[in-house]
């Protein structure tokens, strides 16, 4: 097992790594500024509602769009949940992709509406692994009993 | 007659023309001039137009008929038809009008020459009658002197004599003869009697005539030789009449008949010319007028013939009339009609026209005429043919006219579609580009609160004098670059005639500070004398829109601060019965006699075309101010200055100056809000003075400048400045803080004055031009100053322009830049005055954080996202909020029923079946019924906590910041808007509003 130093620091690359690959921004900070002691599961808690509704709403996309007529009124309500959200907790390329989304819903064009499933599912696999590898780290350095270092 | 007529006809046609012409371009003047007329308004212009009106009131009828008929095209085609058809008409009248006009001349022509010739043939017949009736007479002379009388009372000498003398009554004879009739029986005796034979005649050359050489006459039963003969005809003596064929036939004739015969054109013997011989019969007796040929036959004794040489003679009464020349006359005997012999006149070429008189010369047997013909031929027609060309030319030049009017109208028409598409064009432009200056100015202005809203909890934090000062600038700037971008909304709002204005007491220093405070700094980096001077008759509070009042000074000084390299600037506030009055009784300031000693524009002037004071109508509690804005800048130049006021207009190219061009045309139209009028008055190189006038209401108690006022009350203050009207300047800021204030023009007279005066001085100010003047006095002057005998040693204060202070002096006092103003001056001298009160009293709780605004409240957050929902209300938790979630609209309206629990209510816009604009609408439809309700009694006020009038504030959260969703949240009854994710100064700022 690793020392809590290690651990730390091994904390703060990952998620300065998430940061520069865009994984993240700065909302995702924001929302750790809002966890306090009154509140020390913040953080996870509002990750994990995120986690939940996503895969709703991925769910609820995929059988849209393979309706027969696709309702892109609904379709387009739920990108937009889904970019609010994504937004909410900083996945910022889940963000990106669901405007581009958004778009496509516009124009009704099936094609761009698939394939912007396919990446915005793909992003946001990418995103839980990151964000769950990070609370799994999170969650060792506690275990080891070091506090979570704050990212400036 | 006919002539005079044509005239008349003329004349109509003419005036027809020139009515139609008229017509015509009356329709082009009429339409140019009411255009003309709507952009400048021009008293003998619109006479003009009324004239026209009254008369072209038909053609314009026709004119307004015009624009009725159907399509562009049609008309052009119409008007190319009726053009053809009037050049054609023009034509057509032209030609009958040389027709006419030929044939009438024509008609006189062929009347002139019937005259002429009737009256030649006239005298030819009268002369030759009284020659016939000569002759007559002649063969009565004879029947009575040679045949009455025996032996005879005539010879041939004496009958030669007679004749001669008398051949002037009868001019048209060249001769006379009398032959007697000789029976053959008688012959032999007579030819003894005579002494000669009688011959034969035969016709013989001219040259060749010799009477002896003539054969004698042969045997027949009766003869008629020439007895008696005029001397011109002496050579037919001798010659028997009857051997001549035609003077044989005429014999016999004129005995048969009695009366005067002619014979046809014949050569003369001798002379060969051609003439006719009238011959007359001359009998023994007096004959009835019944008597038969054969008894005038055996009654006849001789015969009596003249000779007429029609050739000479015509010539001689041709002669006579003198206008031979114009015509040819030919005199033919007709009587064979198949082949008249000529008697007078060459054969001329035909030309033309020939009048036909007759002759009578007595003998019915024979008929003659003349002709006449004119020598020369018809001249041209000048009349006829200048008029029909004039016609013509008057029918092209018409449709030329008109050919040019229905261009120029196409022209015009289609020139007018293409503005009209050009106008709608720019007004789109125009309209897009409002709406994108509205969004920018918008989209900056959201950050700028933020800005502004921080620099206010950044005075509120412990700052020393100067940084308060920076912060305040800072802020002023701020506050500037919003009233810009305010600027140009409330350009946008002038334009739709929407912009209000407030009516709220106010201070009129602060304003005035506020405003040299943002110019404070450019001022001193620039060295420019900056002041506000307000005369001590103007109340410190008034009652106006001290935004858009400050918004003009700003934009005045802000222009003159642009256009001002050195010199001052300079701003004073006048009642204007004050200056009114000052003006005729004052009399005008020398030119040095200015702030900064250069020259200015005269300030009067720039209120000349102001409206007198009487005039301006106004409530009895209200003031007029007159606010003038002087500056030594390079001015603005002539050409320009017409157009000051227009928007967008600015002198020379932006980039040196900046600025957008609308702050004149805003103020402009501001000053008119305030009931004012703006004027200005430049010289180029000198500087700009513009002044304008405001009405304000005067509150009825004044409010008191309490805090400076208690702690500078009653103490003394000297103001050193030789220079009067900056030291006016000093003087009306230092005693608005309530000490008493003297004015002296150099060190020496304060000293005296120190020494001398009893009462205490507890600041001197002096300008830094007269400190710099003579230094060693300066430093002397601090000494003595130092060790006057006095309780309290006077401040000493340098009133400077600049914020570098020159060379390093040790004795140098505290400096106090320009522009001077109420709080900066306050401060200062406090400082100087060694207490901390201010600090104090400025240093209370800094003004609460955000955490401070939410902490303990209630708030609503409303959004369909769970994981926003958590995270918005996670943030307001993190500031202390007391926060409820609700993931739908109708959630939200549940819980938002008056008496409401909660203190606030963010809630997100879009959101399945209902959106936060529908909710927020059924929530104040709810708050509404319940006020009214409150109102009307139905609802006790106890059971609503006492509030009559319900208003939760609702605010929308979202993630599109554009206008239009900011404006559909105020539509729907939402008092504002937060981005999403919050932002923590937007947050801060959209609270405050409800929480401070």
């Amino acid at each position: 097992m690793a020392s809590v130093p290690q651990l730390q620091r091994q904390l703060i690359e990952y998620t300065a790594s998430l940061y520069d690959e865009k994984y993240l921004d700065d909302q995702f900070l924001q929302l750790q500024k809002l966890q306090d002691e009154s509140n020390p599961e913040f953080v996870v808690e509002v990750v994990s509602l995120f986690f939940e509704d996503s895969e709703k709403l991925l769910n609820n996309l995929a059988t849209a769009l393979q309706q027969k007529s696709v309702d892109y009124k609904q379709v387009d309500s739920h990108v937009h949940q889904f970019k609010g959200s994504s937004s909410s907790i900083g996945a910022q390329r889940v963000t990106n992709v669901c405007v581009h989304f958004r778009n496509y819903c516009e124009e009704k064009n099936l094609d761009g509406c698939l394939q912007c499933l396919q990446q915005v599912k793909h992003e946001y696999i990418l995103v839980r692994n990151k964000l769950e590898a990070l609370f799994r780290l999170e969650q060792q350095i506690l275990q080891a009993g070091g506090s979570i270092p704050m990212m400036e | 007659m006919s002539f005079i007529h044509l005239i008349g006809f003329g004349l109509k046609v003419g005036h027809l023309l020139l009515m139609l012409c008229y017509s015509f371009l009356t329709v082009i003047s009429l339409n140019s001039f009411i255009n003309d007329s709507q952009m400048k308004p021009n008293k003998s212009r619109k006479i003009w137009v009324k004239f026209l009106e009254i008369f072209s009131s038909k053609t314009s009828k026709i004119h307004h008929y015009y624009q009725y008929i159907g399509s562009a095209k049609f008309r052009k085609t119409w008007w190319r038809k009726l053009l053809i058809l009037w050049i054609a008409f023009g034509t057509i009248l032209a030609l009958w009008i040389f027709w006419y006009l030929r044939s009438e001349a024509l008609e006189k022509r062929k009347e002139t020459l019937a005259n002429m010739c009737d009256e030649r043939a006239r005298m030819l017949q009268d002369q030759f009658n009284v020659s016939m009736n000569h002759v007559q007479a002649m063969s009565i002379l004879i029947s009575t002197f040679h045949h009455g009388k025996n032996p005879s009372a005539i010879d041939q000498e004496t009958f030669a004599k007679y004749t001669e003398r008398t051949a002037f009554e009868r001019p048209l004879t060249s001769g006379v003869a009398y032959a007697v009739r000789v029976l053959d029986s008688e012959r032999e005796q007579f030819e003894k009697q005579q002494g000669w034979t009688i011959k034969k005649m035969t016709p013989v050359n001219k040259d060749k005539y010799n009477p002896e050489e003539l054969e004698p006459s042969p045997v027949q039963p009766e003869y008629a030789p020439v007895i008696f003969a005029q001397d011109t005809v002496a050579h037919v003596i001798s010659l028997d009449m009857l051997t001549g064929k035609e003077d044989r036939e005429n014999v016999l004739r004129a005995r048969a008949l009695g009366k005067g015969v002619l014979t046809a054109p014949l050569a003369l013997i001798k002379s060969n010319r051609l003439g006719v011989i009238l011959t007359f019969a001359v009998y023994k007796r007096d004959l009835p007028p019944n008597a038969t040929p054969e008894e005038r036959i055996e009654a006849t004794d001789g015969y009596l013939g003249g000779v007429f040489d029609i050739e000479s003679l015509v010539e001689k009464l041709l002669q006579q009339l003198a206008s031979k020349q114009t015509i040819y006359v030919n005199v033919f005997d007709t009587t064979n009609i198949s082949n008249p012999i000529s008697m007078y006149g060459i054969d001329v070429l035909d030309t033309g026209l020939q009048h036909i008189s007759p002759l009578n010369f007595g003998d019915p047997s024979r008929k003659h005429e003349m002709r006449c013909r004119f020598k020369q031929k018809q001249p041209w027609q000048i009349l006829a043919i200048s008029a029909s060309f004039g016609i013509f030319v008057i029918t092209l030049l018409v449709g030329h006219i008109f050919h040019a009017t229905v261009n120029r109208i196409t022209k015009v028409e289609d020139d007018y579609k293409k503005m009209l598409d050009l106008k709608k064009r720019a007004e789109e432009a125009d309209v897009a580009k409002s709406e994108f200056l509205a969004n920018v100015s918008h989209e900056i202005r959201t950050p700028m609160t933020g800005v502004l809203g921080m620099l206010d909890t950044l005075m509120d934090t412990n700052l020393d004098v100067t940084q308060q000062d920076h912060v305040r600038i800072a802020q002023a700037s701020g506050k500037a670059l919003v009233s810009l971008i305010n600027a140009v909304l409330d350009k946008a709002k002038i334009e739709s005639g929407t912009i209000e204005l407030e009516a709220v007491r106010f201070n009129l220093w602060e304003i005035l500070d506020d405003v040299l405070s943002l110019f404070s700094g450019k001022s001193q980096k620039k060295e420019i004398e900056l002041a506000a001077y307000i005369s001590a008759k103007v109340p410190e509070t008034l009652i106006g829109d001290p935004g858009r009042f400050r918004q003009i000074i700003t934009n005045l000084v802000g222009n003159s601060m642009k256009f001002t390299k050195k010199g001052h600037i300079f701003v004073t506030v006048h009642l204007l019965e004050e200056v009114m009055k000052s003006i005729d009784a004052e009399p005008e300031p020398s030119s040095n006699d200015t702030l900064s000693g250069l020259p200015v524009a005269d300030r009067n002037r720039s209120w000349e075309g102001f409206r007198p004071a009487g005039q301006i109508v106004c409530p009895p509690e209200s003031i007029t101010l007159i606010i003038s804005v002087e500056d030594t800048g390079v001015g603005i130049p002539l050409d320009a200055q017409p157009r000051i006021f227009t928007p967008y207009m600015q002198v020379g190219p932006s980039i040196y100056h900046g600025g957008t061009g609308i702050g004149l045309s805003i103020s402009k139209y501001l000053v008119n809000l305030m009931n004012g009028e703006i004027g200005f008055d430049s010289v180029p190189q000198i500087g700009s003075t513009f002044t304008f006038t405001a009405v304000f209401s005067n509150p009825k108690e004044q409010q008191i400048n309490g805090q400076s006022m208690s702690e500078f009350c009653n103490m003394q203050a000297v103001v050193v400045d030789p220079r009067p009207i900056r030291a006016e300047v000093s003087r009306c800021h230092i005693q608005q803080l309530g000490m008493h204030v003297e004015i002296v023009s150099s060190l020496t007279s304060m000293l005296t004055m120190l020494t001398n005066g009893s009462q205490t001085v507890h600041f001197v100010l002096i300008e830094e031009e007269v400190w710099d003047q003579d230094l060693s006095n300066s430093v002397e002057f601090s000494y003595k100053l130092r060790n006057l005998n006095q309780e309290i040693s006077p401040k000493l204060f340098l009133l400077s322009n600049s914020i570098s202070n020159g060379p390093h002096q040790n004795n140098k006092p505290t400096v106090i830049t320009k522009p001077l103003r109420i709080s900066m001056l306050a401060a200062s001298l406090q400082r100087a005055m060694g207490d901390n009160k201010s600090n104090s009293s400025n240093g209370e709780v800094p003004k609460l954080s955000l955490s401070k605004l939410l902490i303990g409240r209630k708030i609503l957050v409303v959004d369909d996202n769970n994981v926003n929902l958590l995270v918005a209300a996670g943030a307001l938790k993190k500031y202390g909020a007391d926060v409820v979630c609700a993931d739908n609209g109708r959630k939200a309206i549940a819980l938002l029923k008056p008496p409401h629990l909660f203190d606030a209510c963010f809630m997100d816009i879009q959101m399945p079946e209902m959106d936060g604009f529908e909710a927020t609408k059924k929530i104040r439809e709810i708050e509404h019924s319940v006020n009214f309700r409150i109102k009307n009694g139905s609802l006790s006020l106890q059971d609503y906590a006492d509030i009559s009038n319900w208003h939760v504030p609702i605010l929308a959260m979202t993630a599109d910041v554009i206008q239009a969703t900011h404006e559909r949240c105020l539509r729907s009854g939402m008092d504002g808007y937060v981005s999403k994710p919050f932002e923590a100064n937007q947050l801060y700022q959209e609270v405050s509003r409800f929480f401070l």
